[in-house]
This record gives structure tokens, sequence and C-alpha cells, in this order.
């Protein structure tokens, strides 16, 4: 499958990543060949077989509705680049 | 159906609801974080919540549980197979940069509800699907010039979003929709139905057509958050397609927000790539299996819904529909009325809880659940009345004292001496007197004013304070001023 450099171009303003056009061309070459290789699994007839959610083979555990966590707040901020008054702060974001 | 008059003839409204209910729990759906209303910002958030590396979510059984009987509830296919997605995008208050939902298989699958029109019909509105998702945390925008506040707190709380058929045809449809929706998730327990609060947000799905073509493109209203607005944002935003359609204009498919101080909806600023949500699998989570036992007695557990139960109170005490509606639409209110009913006159006991009791707590702006006058409390007066303590009409004042007092019926009637006079000595002294005063109008009613009877019922209970029996009252004036 191909990916050209418009794809790589959305791809990277999507998840807010930076690419420059001339890492846009190389991009696209090493997404395409990883895709062609992911490819090869098509070969395989998978009709009627249920998509593998896991490889292990169990149910997923379920927690009690308990409040246990929380209220670190100090801890939560300490990494954060910008807070005032208990709030992660950010540049304006505004609809 | 209600069709809207355009210039260029009748248009039909088309609309699909999608609502987000707060599930009802103690902590959020991955964390054991609190999920309690206006905490101080970020406290009650995990790390889970804020999206720390490595943190793993483990779902809490408890929102499982709240979203299959809300399935239950809404007669909808249980699905004891179902997929946690990411859904991608990129927003400061979603720290992850996804938010767990689910998307081609989500717990509640095909469903229903009936909502009841103000005259009196019913339609069957089909339900598409219920899922579970995270909440996301919330931004201020109005706190400083240049910058944005998080508060996380919210981040991470269980939503079952509840997606319904475009099978609404009007916006009072949809106004009804919701709050159907609402009194089945109160019945059931599984979301407070708080639309202040944010437990009950509504995105309208509109579009118009002609009657009978085919669909037009529609917009989508987000976040109204009360029946009202819902209702007033539709009609407003019908309008408007109708009018760029008529205009030669067409209608862009678009994300509109309703501006309550307006009474308008206007575009929200085009994210770009919006709807490029990019869902997957979360490979944190293992597909949710649900055992068929485990659900079987959910629905055994089930508690009686608004449907039922009014078909239950028309059937056993004959109530009108319209009353029985009324009296459903808050659990609170149906088992008020059930405790004043009990082995009372139902048409009486409802009476006077929709007309006498809800005013009562319309005027003070006070809940069922707070009422001044308790429903054993009203259900005393009631048998004041019918034992002939009191009068009808001295139990209104009996009613408004104790409103006002919060003593109970029988102290008030002690207190101030409200027993009604059923002595017939006592009643016909006071007949004997008023009739003493008026020879004049007893001449014109034995003359054919017939009209004047009135009159000397009047004259005499406002001389026994409204104490008198009426029932004596009357037959003692009837047989005094016959000629």
């Amino acid at each position: 499958m191909a990916v050209d450099k418009a794809t790589v171009a959305r791809i990277a303003a999507l998840a807010r990543i930076k690419v420059t056009e001339g890492e846009q061309e190389l991009l696209a070459g090493e997404l395409s060949k990883l895709l062609d290789w992911i490819e090869q699994l098509a070969e395989v007839n998978t009709d009627g077989v249920e998509p593998m959610a896991s490889v292990v083979h169990i149910k997923p555990p379920m927690r009690a509705d308990v409040v246990n966590d929380g209220e670190i707040r100090d801890k939560l901020l300490a990494n954060a680049p910008q807070d005032a008054r208990g709030f992660f702060v950010v540049p304006k974001v505004v609809e | 159906m209600s069709l809207i008059q355009g210039e260029t003839g009748a248009w039909e409204v088309v609309i699909g609801l999608e609502v987000h209910a707060q599930a009802v729990s103690n902590s959020k759906l991955f964390s054991g974080a609190s999920t309690t209303f206006g905490a101080e910002p970020n406290t009650h958030v995990s790390l889970v919540d804020a999206a720390f590396p490595g943190m793993l979510p483990v779902i809490n059984k408890v929102c499982v549980e709240q979203a299959v009987k809300t399935g239950l509830g809404l007669d909808a296919q249980i699905n004891l197979v179902s997929i946690f997605d990411r859904k991608n995008y990129f927003y400061a208050d979603l720290p992850a940069g996804y938010q767990i939902s689910q998307y081609l298989r989500p717990v509640v699958g095909k469903g229903q509800l009936t909502i009841d029109m103000a005259d009196g019909t019913s339609r069957t509105i089909g339900i598409t699907r219920l899922h579970l998702e995270q909440d996301a945390g919330k931004s201020l925008h109005d706190q400083h010039p240049t910058q944005t506040y998080i508060d996380l707190n919210r981040s991470g709380v269980a939503l079952m979003e509840i997606v319904s058929e475009p099978d609404m045809r009007s916006a009072e449809e949809a106004g009804a929709y919701v709050k159907k929706l609402r009194s089945i998730l109160r019945y059931l327990g599984t979301c407070d139905g708080n639309m202040e609060e944010g437990s009950l947000r509504c995105d309208c799905n509109v579009s118009v057509r002609k009657p009978g073509g085919k669909l037009g493109t529609r917009c989508e209203i987000k976040n109204v958050n009360s029946i009202k607005f819902v209702i007033a944002a539709i009609e407003y935003e019908a309008r408007r397609q109708i009018q760029v359609i008529e205009e030669g204009g067409t209608i862009k498919q678009e994300t509109r927000l309703y501006d309550s101080h307006r009474g308008t909806t206007r575009p929200m600023r085009s994210k770009e790539e919006a709807h490029d949500y990019r869902y997957f699998p979360d490979p944190d989570l293992l597909p949710l299996e649900l055992d068929p036992a485990w659900v079987e007695n959910l629905k055994k557990s089930l508690p009686e819904l608004p449907d039922a139960k009014k078909a239950r109170f028309v059937a056993d005490y004959k109530l009108s529909p319209y009353d029985a509606g009324v009296l459903i639409e808050e659990q609170a209110s149906a088992d008020y009325f059930e405790a004043v009913a009990k082995g009372r006159d139902a048409k009486l006991a409802c009476n006077w809880v929709m007309g006498d009791l809800f005013g009562a707590l319309n005027k003070a702006g006070l809940d069922i659940s707070n009422s001044p006058v308790s429903a054993k409390g009203l259900g005393e007066l009631l048998d004041l009345m019918s034992d002939n303590t009191i009068s009808g009409r001295i139990a209104k004042d009996v009613f408004a004292a104790m409103v006002e007092t919060r003593k109970g019926a029988s102290a008030i009637v002690e207190e101030k001496g409200l027993r009604q006079v059923t002595d017939t000595g006592a009643i016909e002294a006071a007949v004997d007197a008023v009739l003493a005063k008026e020879p004049e109008k007893i001449a014109e009613y034995r003359s054919g004013k017939d009209k004047l009877f009135g009159f000397f019922v009047g004259q005499v209970m406002k001389a026994t304070g409204g104490k008198a029996n009426p029932a004596q009252v009357n037959e003692l004036l009837k047989k005094k001023l016959a000629p």
C-alpha cells in the first residue's frame, strides 16, 4: 500500500507532530514499506475467525466501585509546565 | 405529524438525539478517583485520569451494571461481548489524546422508548445503541486573557451515550424524548438526570425535508443542557435550514452551538480535520464479557418503570392518563401519591397532590422530597375530611397552615378550633339569626329568586367561621325557606 506525501502531512497534523517537507518524502517511503509488510497478513484466510483481542484467554478483571485514588493534586501539577490556582494552564484554546 | 410552513410549502423536521448520561457511581469508569460534583479543581484525579505514562485502566463493575440496567430499561438488546476503542482527537482537556469509548460493538444495542405528548398521544422512538465512554476534563476559557485553565475532575467519569434513531418529527417530540429518558434513568437510579450539573447533556441532529422526500443534510447542535433549550434550539435550527434552502442555498453538514441568550444556533469554529477519530480497539482493555446469569439477575431486579406505573395508576386508581402521567414523572411524586391514596379516595388524593401540594411546592420552590407536608400528613388531613371533622373548605385553610408551620393537621384543627360544627342546635341558631336579619331576601327568594339560596348559605358559613357542616346548613335552610 502506498502512502503519499499528502497522507503523511495529514497524519502528522492529526497527531500534532511537525514534519518538514523533506521528512514527508522520507516517511512516505518508510510508512509504505511498513504497510506492505503488514499487508502480508492479508494472504491468510481469516473467514469465520473471531478477531483476536488478546493472546491471554482471561476475562478482564473488574474494579469494585470504591474511591481509593485521587487527591494528589500537588503530584499531578508538579510536572505541568504551568499551573495556577490548582488548574493546569495551557495557551488559550477557544472553540 | 407537525409540519413547518415555509415560503415554498410545508417542511418536515427530522431529529435524532445523542444523550450523554453520567452513570451513577462513586468512582470513575477506569480509576478509583471520586466522581463527586463541585470539588476543588484537579483533586478528584488519579494518575490514570491524567493519563500519566504507563497507567492502565481497570473497569468499574458498577458502571457496567448501570449501562446494562439502562439498556434493560430501554427494552434493548444487551451485548454479552463488547469492545472498548480509542477515539483519537487532540484537545487540552483530553490528556491521553484519546477517549476510551465503544465504537463498532457497544454494550447495548437496539431498544426503544415511548414518548407521551401533551395531547395524550404516544409514539415509539427507536434507540440505536448505548455505549460506555469516559468524560473529558473541563476547559475554562474565561479565567485569563491568553490562557485556558484545565480541570480534570470530570476526566474519566463514566458516561452512557444513548443514541436515538432519527425518529422524531418536531421539537416537542424531542423534548418529550429527553423528558421520558430522564424519567427512566431516574427510576432505574442509573443517572441522576441533573442537567444543570451536566449529568445529562444532549446533542441534537436536525435536518429538514419535503414531507416524504429524501433526508436532508443534517447539522448537529452540541451540548444542549436543558429540555427547554432542546426545544428552542431545534425550532430555531429547523427554521434556519428551511430559510437557507428556500433562498437557494444548501445546508453544510456542521457542528453548531446553541446560544441561549440570543435563542439562535451558530457554527462552531471548525476544527481542522474534524471527525477523523481513527478509532481502534484499546490494547489496554480486553473485550468486556458479561455473564448471562448476571444480566438476567439485573433484569429481575429492575424497578417498576414509568410506563408500567402509569398503566397501573390508570387501571387501579381510575386516574386519567394525563393525571397518571404527571404523577409518575418523578418516582418520588408517584410514591407520595400512592402513600396518600392507599385506603382512601384515589381521585381525591390525586386532586390534592396535583393541585394543592404541587401548587404549594411550586410556590415555595421546593422539591417533593423536602415537602413541608409529608404523605402521611396529607393522608391525615383527608381522613379529617372524610370523617366530617372538618369541611373541605376548612381543609384548604388547614393545609395552608400545615405548609406554613409544618404542624400536623389534627394539631392545627384543635389549636385553631376549626372542628366542624355538626351540632344541629348550634347550626339552627346560626341559620335563624341570619334569616331574622334578612326578611326582604327571604321574600325575594320565595317569589322565585332561587339564586339567593347561595347567599343564605354564605351568610351562615360566615357567621359560623366556616365551621358549620355544609350539608346540614343546606338541609336546614331548605326546610326553613320553604314557603
